[in-house]
């Protein structure tokens, strides 16, 4: 059965805004992106929000509805009241374009600071060999959609812009820790995660766990191992000795791409006095 | 190879590049990709965040003939189920290119990080898919398209490609025949963007969008085939769309929703609402002699795909899809509208949250339903454009010098059908392809074409007309008019009144497009950049409704209810689309002659 629902949408720019109120009519089963689109056909043409598969496939529409990080597509309206107004505001950690949409460089400036896969040359024929329970571990970080909710709710950047230059985020921790386990992988990232990524500015709250849509076990199938490898190599005195005589696979060769700088390659809309 | 550089240029930003790429989906990263790797300065343009094109939702697999379950595999097989899945109107020579790199190409992925799912002895799972003879899907359990472009997008980054995001390309541009850039604006901002070059890949995915019931996204609005159209490049297949047999039918919010085929894959099988298995009523003659008539035989299948034939529910989408339609017409259907799609009794629940996760994520959570303990309602959804811009098969040039297609935006390798899992292969092969010739055209030329200033003030001027228009229309009510026509009308099951009906609505829509109003101002503003899309909405309808007119036969994503039969001399022609001053028109041309050592492998197997 269809009702009236009671939505309040944050409206606005760089500049400023604040919540307007709608009234909007909605059906059964539907979710928050719904009624957002019906909104925007109907009563706000012009209200900014990125969607694109509705399906918690492509990680485009995430907000902060009632203040909870979620995506809007897997968003009920029946996990409601359907009394209750409903409150949609764009991420808070991320600077705001307009409306829902908010600015996500941060995390594709991130994505290129990891130094890049490396496996052994030549897999002609599909030679690569792997175990599926060798696989599984990386795979569980590879189903990220990059929705960047995790990102968004961290404490470590939220509100804490002078972190962001030192810290990578969850998400990408998981990226370290997913190529730290990926069974072809020839570098040892490690240090790497430590030093550039910031992994000692997490303290293992666990709350980028609790708000992944993909349920990937941020903290502790991924931050946590990956902290563990990083004492374990810093003080194992066997590593240390295996390292010396070249036993173990960190042969300290340069990986290609992002670690080795050179200017972003993504592109961003030129400011002129007139627009 | 130097950093291109920004000028201003009037109000609006101009760069140099020598490739660029519209579209950040699969074909698209894989020919800028190679345009980069070729030596080419090379830019991609993208509607959306980089990593959320349509292939990010792609589920059931990567089509590739490695004969890592089933040895007996092998391109020539690959080749003849692409061709009769497409009922043969596919060019043969791109069938044949497709089925011959497609396994190179997905070995490839895997050194750049991507992980497929294994077999016991560590290599690449391949899993049975319809129309497939062998088990043929390299796959990530149903989330291989996010597999395939985080791969893609990670690679293209490292190597340092120029992305322009949530930029949208609204007009190609040309220097006397040849290709010289594109315009468009950006969406953050609304401001305006020349890329000068002088190869263009047209990668933007297909039309879905303008079909009511689809699992497209607001990006399937057909931009690429309209910006090629109006740049003088010819389409091909035009009237052939495929709606896939199964999508969510309720609740309503989810409507078209795409259910993997691999649901069926991995042993799900279709019912009526007297719980009758009814595909088995559904086997054409075409198909016969490949396909189990019991239900024993069929389940067999799963174990041994030598000595039984494939369950009827995993013939080709156009055969399911029009088996499901009448069924449901036939007062056989569920509850709301579909039928039943059910895997809770064929398999375990472990085994299928393990093989289809994110299908048991979706129905809990949009629609309450345990597919593990109940069955899935479903009904054919808008899904894919066979159709495309029509290019040569070894190099995907366009018919306009330094034009290029690519993908889903691309025409004739899935002639009148398309097989599941041959389009994420199809992105790979012949996004390398397209990428490795654009460069290679580029790296050519003596000179550097150059636009005209006049008509680049003419594409500011066509983009901001809807803001200075006091007209009376909103551009999303003739979206959703148009999607109504356009499903109702030239859907899956089509009639000459019909589609003639349709082409009048559209030329209504045309009138009233000219006074829609956007509100607001230029930066992120929906409105306008859907009074933007609907041109092309209404192109490519109209292109396609007009070949599917002409098309006087049933052929795979084309079936009349006024010629229900297959006509072999149709099957000698491809429907041609052009346009001259924006008049749209059909013409007929013959197929290219299949090579006679090719021809044999389908002799052999009758
Ligand atoms: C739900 C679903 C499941 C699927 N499952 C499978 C499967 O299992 N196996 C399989 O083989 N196929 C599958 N398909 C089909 C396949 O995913 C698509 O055909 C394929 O991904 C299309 O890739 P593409 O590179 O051509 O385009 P896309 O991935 O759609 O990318 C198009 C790109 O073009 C950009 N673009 C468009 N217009 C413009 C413009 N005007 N300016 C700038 N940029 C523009 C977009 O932003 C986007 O980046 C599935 C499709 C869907 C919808
Ligand atoms: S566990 Fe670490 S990364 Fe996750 S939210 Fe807490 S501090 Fe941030
Ligand atoms: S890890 Fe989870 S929350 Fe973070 S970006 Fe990926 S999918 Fe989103
Ligand atoms: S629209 Fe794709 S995750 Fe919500």
């Amino acid at each position: 059965m269809g009702h009236t629902q009671k939505m309040r949408v944050w409206r606005g720019d760089a500049a400023g805004g604040g919540f307007v109120d709608y009234d909007v009519p909605v059906e059964e089963g539907e979710v928050v992106l719904d009624a957002i689109h019906r909104l925007q056909a109907t009563q706000a043409n012009d209200l900014a929000v990125r969607w694109n598969c509705k399906a918690g496939k492509c990680g485009s529409c995430s907000a902060e509805i009632n203040g909870k990080p979620r995506l809007m597509c897997m968003s009920r309206l029946s996990s409601y009241d359907p009394d209750e107004t409903i409150t949609v505001t764009p991420m808070r950690t991320f600077p705001v374009i307009r409306d829902l949409v908010t600015d996500v460089t941060f995390n594709y400036e991130k994505a290129r600071e990891v130094p890049s896969f490396a496996p052994p040359s030549d897999n002609q024929g599909g030679k690569f060999r792997m175990n599926q329970l060798d696989v599984e571990r990386s795979q569980e970080f590879r189903k990220c959609i990059e929705c960047f909710l995790c990102q968004n709710t961290c404490h470590v950047v939220r509100d804490h812009e002078e972190n962001k230059p030192n810290f990578a985020g969850p998400r990408f921790l998981i990226r370290y820790a997913e190529l730290d386990m990926h069974p072809l992988d020839t570098v040892d990232r490690k240090n790497t995660a430590q030093e550039d990524a910031g992994l000692g500015y997490c303290n293992i709250t666990k709350c980028c766990s609790e708000v992944c849509p993909e349920n990937i076990h941020i903290t502790d199938n991924g931050i946590i191992p990956l902290k563990e490898r990083v004492v374990d190599v810093k003080y194992d005195p066997v590593v240390f000795i295996a390292k010396k005589i070249g036993l173990r696979k960190d042969s300290g060769r340069t990986p290609v791409g992002p670690a080795g700088g050179g200017p972003s390659p993504i592109k961003h809309p030129e400011k002129f006095a007139d627009s | 190879m130097t950093a291109p550089t920004g000028a201003h240029n009037a109000s609006h930003e101009t760069h140099d590049y020598d490739v660029v790429v519209i579209g950040a989906g699969g074909s698209g990263l894989r020919a800028a990709i190679a345009a980069h790797e070729s030596g080419a300065r090379t830019a991609i343009v993208t509607k959306s965040l980089l990593g959320k094109a349509h292939t990010v939702m792609a589920e059931g697999g990567i089509a590739a003939s490695m004969g890592n379950v089933w040895p007996e595999d092998n391109w020539q097989v690959h080749f003849r189920d692409t061709m009769r899945g497409g009922k043969m109107l596919n060019n043969w020579r791109m069938a044949q290119l497709h089925a011959q790199e497609a396994p190179e190409r997905v070995w490839e992925l895997e050194e750049w990080g991507a992980l497929f799912d294994r077999t016991k002895d560590g290599k690449i799972s391949q899993r049975d898919f319809g129309g497939h003879r062998y088990a043929r899907l390299a796959h990530v359990g149903d989330r291989t398209g996010l597999e395939m472009i985080r791969t893609l997008q990670q690679r293209a980054v490292e190597l340092g490609i120029d992305v322009y995001m949530e930029c949208t390309v609204t007009q190609l541009l040309k220097d006397g025949d040849r290709i010289a850039g594109t315009f468009g604006y950006w969406r953050e901002t609304g401001s305006f963007i020349q890329l000068n070059a002088p190869a263009v890949i047209i990668a933007t995915g297909g039309i879905g969008k303008s079909f009511k019931v689809t699992s497209n996204s607001w990006e399937y609005t057909g931009d690429g085939h309209a910006l090629a159209l109006q740049a003088g490049a010819s389409l091909i297949n035009m009237e052939f769309v495929q709606f896939h047999p199964t999508g969510m039918v309720w609740p309503l919010s989810v409507r078209g929703l795409l259910i993997t085929e691999s649901v069926r894959g991995e042993g799900g099988v279709l019912r009526n609402s007297d719980g009758k298995r009814f595909m088995f009523d559904y086997i054409t003659d075409y198909f016969k002699a490949e396909t189990a008539d019991t239900e024993e035989e069929a389940d067999r299948w799963y174990d041994d795909h030598i000595n039984n034939r494939r369950p009827p529910e995993l013939l080709p989408r156009d055969e399911v899809a029009r088996a499901i339609n009448s069924e449901i017409k036939a007062g056989r259907g569920s509850p709301h509208g579909g039928v039943f799609l059910d895997i809770a009794t064929r398999r375990s629940a472990a085994d299928i949250h393990k093989r289809l996760p994110s299908m048991y994520h979706q129905f809990k959570e949009l629609a309450d339903v345990d597919i593990t303990k109940d069955p899935m309602e479903v009904a054919p959804t808008c899904h894919y454009v066979m159709g495309g811009v029509e290019v040569d098969p070894e190099t995907q040039a366009a018919t306009v010098a330094g034009l290029y297609a690519v993908g889903e935006a691309s025409g004739g390798m899935h002639g009148s059908n398309r097989l599941g899992g041959n389009s994420l292969s199809d992105l790979i092969v012949f996004g390398k392809r397209a990428g490795e010739s654009a460069a290679e055209y580029a790296a050519k030329l003596d000179r550097r074409p150059a636009a005209p200033a006049a008509d680049v003030a003419n594409a500011i001027a066509v983009a901001l007309k809807p803001f200075d228009d006091n007209g009376d229309e909103n551009a999303y009510t003739v979206q959703q008019e148009l999607q109504d026509v356009m499903f109702s009308l030239v859907g899956i099951i089509r009639t000459g009144a019909e589609m003639e009906q349709a082409l009048a609505e559209i030329e209504k829509y045309k009138a009233r497009v000219k006074r829609v109003t956007v509100q607001g101002g230029r930066a992120y503003n929906p409105g306008w950049h859907v009074a933007l899309d609907i041109h092309n909405m209404l192109t490519v309808s109209e292109a396609c409704a007009k070949a599917a007119l002409e098309r006087k036969e049933s052929r795979g994503g084309h079936t009349r209810d006024d010629y229900p039969k297959t006509d072999p001399e149709w099957g000698k022609i491809n429907l041609i689309v052009t346009e001259e001053n924006g008049a749209i028109s059909i013409t007929h041309k013959p197929l290219p002659q299949m090579p006679a050592d090719l021809a044999q492998l389908f002799e052999e197997a009758k």
